[in-house]
């Protein structure tokens, strides 16, 4: 006998409530930089964009900034904590395999009984839970779901490595999706790649433990930059195409803030009209993978650069390889 | 068939495209890191722009043996051939 099982039914739409970040505390400028590694202001500046990173000061975790970014995208989201029925936590920094960092989040920020779990989507895990938060609005899952990405990029970092070592920063970005009556998250363009998972990783954990070392993060630059600039340009355009939007409707570009060079390259392939306001928070954050959008998105409202309601274009893309891409509004 | 010149001019576009360099300056013998200042990330997106361009493949070891423009319009001719 197949009985007839009831379905959930959500909100017709969802849309970002607020956001909120939390940086590392310790400013590291490209003069320090070089101090441990044999580099130049110049060519890191000329290569990626990066003026200082963030680094976390010792008293930091992954935990204690997801709970400030998750407090603070709360607050602005005028949502009551008691609301929310869902953590998703986008890291490759919690140092556990269980419990999961969202469980403790959640803990941390008094929600009671959400359901709670990590995404393993490297520097596209943001716009991953992006998807997913929009996904379990509208079916009914959950109501409000908290969307964190947060890093500690400089306690997986190869100093010997004069190729990457300069790359990284540490931060996290939180945003509250929830109901709305109008779409507030456009499609979700996405995809991954595992016969190139060999051109960004961190180490086999077992493997660098046993030989007495720290797992950190590995790149085959060139290709990344590759794969970004052409195939990840391609993925970009697709998002606000699936979004039905022309490039003069857009108003914010926020990439994930790996490289100003991709991001320069990306913008050479999308033609997007001059008006449009392009997130360069790697200058002053470094590349903090699942951190870097909802970072990126809380900088340019609060320097006034974007405003609330404003269309915006985000897309993360990274190990994996993986991506993911879509339009929002922006609270 | 495109000459020699024609590859030339059109990969000198592609260079001031991507680095910004005058496609006066792109020239047979110049070398595109110590004389036009290309570095490793522009020397990418300018393979892929070539492979765009002229309808050619150049995968990765062969494009780091191209340190010259003359090196890179003769590959684009023997790949067009």
């Amino acid at each position: 006998m197949s009985a007839t099982i009831k379905a959930s039914q959500g909100a017709p739409y969802s849309r970002i409530y607020g956001v909120g970040g939390e940086r590392g505390n310790r400013v590291v400028s490209n003069a320090e930089m070089c101090t441990i590694i044999d580099s130049s202001d110049e060519w890191i500046q000329q290569r990626t964009g990066i003026v200082e990173r963030r680094w976390a000061t010792e008293d930091q975790t992954p935990l204690s900034m997801s709970l400030v970014a998750g407090r603070k995208a709360i607050e602005r989201s005028g949502v009551d904590p008691s609301q929310i029925d869902g953590v998703l936590v986008a890291t490759g920094s919690h140092t556990q395999q269980f419990p999961s960092l969202a469980v403790s989040v959640a803990a941390g920020l008094g929600l009671k009984d959400p359901a709670a779990t990590d995404l393993s989507s490297a520097c596209a895990g943001f716009c991953y839970g992006l998807s997913l938060a929009d996904s379990m609005v509208r079916t009914g899952s959950a109501k409000y779901v908290l969307v964190v990405g947060v890093e500690i990029l400089s306690r997986q970092t190869d100093f010997t490595d004069r190729g990457t070592a300069f790359l990284f920063g540490d931060g996290a970005g939180a945003v509250v999706v929830g109901p709305s009556e109008s779409p507030g998250i456009g499609p979700v363009v996405w995809g991954s790649d595992g016969d190139a998972a060999d051109v960004i990783w961190t180490d086999e954990w077992n493997a660098a433990l046993e030989a007495g070392k720290k797992p950190v993060i590995h790149m085959e630059g060139n290709k990344v930059f590759r794969w970004a600039t052409t195939f990840i340009a391609e993925k970009t355009a697709e998002a606000l195409e699936a979004a039905g939007l022309a490039p003069e409707e857009l108003d914010v570009f926020i990439p994930h803030q790996a490289n100003n060079r991709i991001t320069d390259s990306m913008l050479r392939r999308m033609h997007l009209p001059e008006s449009v306001v392009i997130s360069r928070d790697i200058r002053q954050m470094g590349n903090s993978s699942a951190a870097s959008i909802p970072i990126a998105m809380e900088a340019l409202l609060e320097s006034g650069e974007a405003k609330s309601g404003d269309t915006a274009l985000v897309i993360g893309f990274g190990a994996g390889l993986v991506y993911a891409g879509q339009v929002v509004l922006l609270p | 068939m495109a000459t020699t010149e024609e590859i030339r001019a059109q990969l000198a576009d592609i260079v001031n495209d991507v680095a910004g360099v005058d496609q006066a300056d792109v020239q047979l013998e110049k070398n595109f890191v110590d004389d036009l200042d290309v570095d490793s990330l522009s020397m990418v997106e300018i393979i892929y722009a070539c492979e765009e361009a002229f309808g050619v493949s150049i995968p990765d070891e062969d494009a780091k043996d191209l340190k010259s423009v003359g090196d890179a319009v003769s590959y684009i001719e023997r790949a067009q051939a």
